[in-house]
């Protein structure tokens, strides 16, 4: 039953009319064809630009030509968005929260929960005031970091913002992204648990994300970046990230060694005992890293598409391998598999499929993770121990480790088979010099990660110091920085 | 007749067996506490990402039970047969003499109160 048989039809017309010209659309606007209306609804399946149909022989559409395909967000690819959004905004709360949580002991457990949460609250604040803005605006014409058009989210409506996708509103790819933004400071945590005062953590974090996080994620994902070789023709590096194996886990895991070796070591650190005060929260957070992170990898198509499809399934596999392999290395080592080998196998996984989910075929995930097993195994369990630095939770060993070993396979197994933006302006170099790209794209994440991160813990030392009273860390700063405990037995 | 105070320090998954044991025995009450403590077994190891903790303090159940000193010998012999599985570890049984039991309820002293 159509509305026209419930209603009658003349109202609506004349209902229609008076919009229209409410709309100040031109009596003379062209109407669009069928075939140009189908071609907007067909674009919308493969996730195409819904304008393509109605641009002639120059490129250009004439003047007032539209169909209700165009300016609007598909339902699907939203749908998968705001799921998305969601899904990321979950691996930091509860999901990182709970994995470091678990692994400190249980006079700072409340620690690690504050900070998760007091980055997610800082981090909103910064990306709604300008950090969005200064990652994915393109006023700057720069392509080191974006521009002022987007402060305050001005202009982010439900509408797409076509430089990024044709069919996710901008609102929603706004707070997707954020949530990324969120995690990424979050991940520091863990190198440096147990021994930073609150307010320093809040301080590094809000000048970090100036200094590292929103050029970086510019020069990657924005649409004039300079590492942006798949969209952007004019990268000077034309690498590929696709959901952040540069801009998320490099960035965090070398700034969480930089701050850690600035920080220095625990109290007691090589001679008190410091396991884990509950491997049982480790696991629950690792399971929901693991449910989170198909909103960080399939999400990061911004469509609910093939390519997002590819990287379900590239992502699951990499880490039940990687979970798997780890233990296994373990067993051979020490005789046996332990739960925290399985959990820092998956997440090892998670990272290392990250920046090549979109791009590799599962032949190549396999790969990815049999490698994730087995490279951050032998630097948190061997390396660590060589140079002595107290990398609390691991955050170096996994992330850093992983996310560049990530990005240096997502240039050599990267195929066009699986993603056919890689042949928008990649065709010459995938499978023969992009790896020669990632490398060079790895080298900048790294200098401006441990550079940044260096200036900015040296300037809080200074400043306010980095660490609270030694009686405090000793009591613990649950009760010396938030006034709580986590367990009143 | 003297009171005597057995405590027993056992494996915790013993202590059940012991329960009923001691039940049989004719033994009417008895105090079970979770405690941490080492001899001859020592700890163990643990392993988190190849950071090695040895752990020195095991997890043990001390029992404390009052009794006339008559009732001492089958105490210990109910415990013994229940608690001993004859690996290093299966805990000590100590015997202390007793100056005074006062049940709170009715004030009765001595072993009336037992």
């Amino acid at each position: 039953m159509t509305i026209q048989n419930v209603m009658g039809w003349r109202p609506l017309v004349v209902l229609s009319i008076f919009w229209l010209s409410l709309a100040g659309v031109r009596a003379d606007a062209p109407a669009p064809t069928l075939e140009q209306r189908v071609a907007g609804l067909e674009a919308y399946l493969g996730n195409g630009d819904p304008t393509g149909a109605l641009k002639d022989e120059k490129g250009t559409i004439p003047d007032g030509l539209t169909t209700a395909s165009v300016g609007v967000a598909g339902p699907g690819h939203n749908a998968w968005m705001m799921t998305s959004a969601a899904l990321v905004l979950f691996m930091t709360l509860p999901g990182l929260a709970l994995f470091y949580g678990g692994l400190v002991r249980s006079k700072n457990v409340l620690s690690i929960l504050a900070q998760c949460l007091g980055i997610t609250g800082l981090v909103t604040i910064l990306w709604w005031a300008v950090g969005y803005s200064l990652v994915f605006d393109d006023g700057f014409k720069s392509p080191i970091l974006g521009g002022l058009g987007f402060t305050f989210l001005k202009g982010v409506t439900s509408a797409p913002n076509t430089n990024y996708a044709y069919w996710v509103s901008q609102n929603v790819f706004s707070m997707y992204q954020m949530m990324f933004a969120i995690i990424t400071p979050a991940l520091i945590i863990g190198a440096i648990a147990e021994r930073i005062k609150f307010s320093a953590l809040l301080l590094f974090v809000g000048a970090w994300m100036f200094i590292v996080y929103f050029p970086l994620a510019h020069m990657v994902w924005g649409v004039n970046g300079l590492m942006n070789g798949v969209w952007n023709a004019g990268a000077a590096i034309k690498a590929v990230d696709f959901a952040g194996g540069t801009v998320v886990h490099m960035s965090s895991g070398w700034s969480a060694l930089v701050l850690c070796m600035i920080l220095g070591k625990r109290l007691g650190f090589g001679k008190e005992p410091m396991p884990p005060h509950s491997m049982v929260l480790c696991m629950v957070g690792t399971g929901m890293l693991w449910v989170g992170w198909y909103g960080f990898n399939a999400g990061s198509a911004v469509a609910a598409d093939g390519v997002a499809a590819n990287a379900f399934m590239t992502t699951t596999l990499a880490t039940g391998v990687a979970a798997f392999v780890w233990a296994v290395a373990e067993y051979f080592d020490k005789g046996k598999a332990s739960v925290l080998g399985f959990c820092s196998g998956a997440v090892a996984g998670l990272v290392v499929v990250t920046p090549a989910a979109g791009f590799i075929d599962a032949s190549g995930s396999i790969i990815i993770g049999v490698a994730a097993g087995l490279v951050p195994w032998f630097f948190c369990t061997r390396v660590k121990r060589w140079f002595g630095y107290d990398d609390a939770l691991d955050t170096f060993g996994v992330h850093a480790v992983g996310g560049t070993l990530g990005a240096f396979l997502t240039g050599v197994l990267a195929t066009v088979d699986v993603n056919a933006n890689l042949a928008l302006n990649l065709k010459d170099i995938v499978g023969k010099t992009l790896v020669a790209e990632q490398c060079k794209a790895i080298a900048l994440t790294l200098v401006l990660s441990v550079v940044g991160t260096a200036v900015i813990a040296f300037g809080i030392k200074v400043l306010m110091g980095l660490r609270p009273a030694a009686e405090a860390e000793r009591e613990g700063l649950d009760v010396s920085d938030h006034e709580e405990k986590g367990y009143i037995y | 007749m003297a009171l005597k105070k057995i405590e027993a320090i056992i494996k915790p998954f013993k202590l059940e067996e012991v329960k009923e044991a001691l039940t049989e025995a004719g033994i009417e009450g008895m105090t079970a506490t979770e405690v941490k403590g080492f001899g001859r077994q020592k700890g163990h190891t643990e392993i988190y990402r190849g950071s090695e903790y040895t752990v020195d303090f095991l997890p043990k159940v001390k029992l404390e039970i009052v009794l006339p000193e008559a009732s001492v010998q089958k105490a210990i012999t109910a415990i013994l047969k229940a608690a001993k599985t004859g690996k290093i570890g299966d805990g000590k049984i100590f015997v202390l003499p007793l100056d005074e039991v006062i049940r709170i309820r009715t004030e009765d002293r001595g072993e009336k109160a037992v």
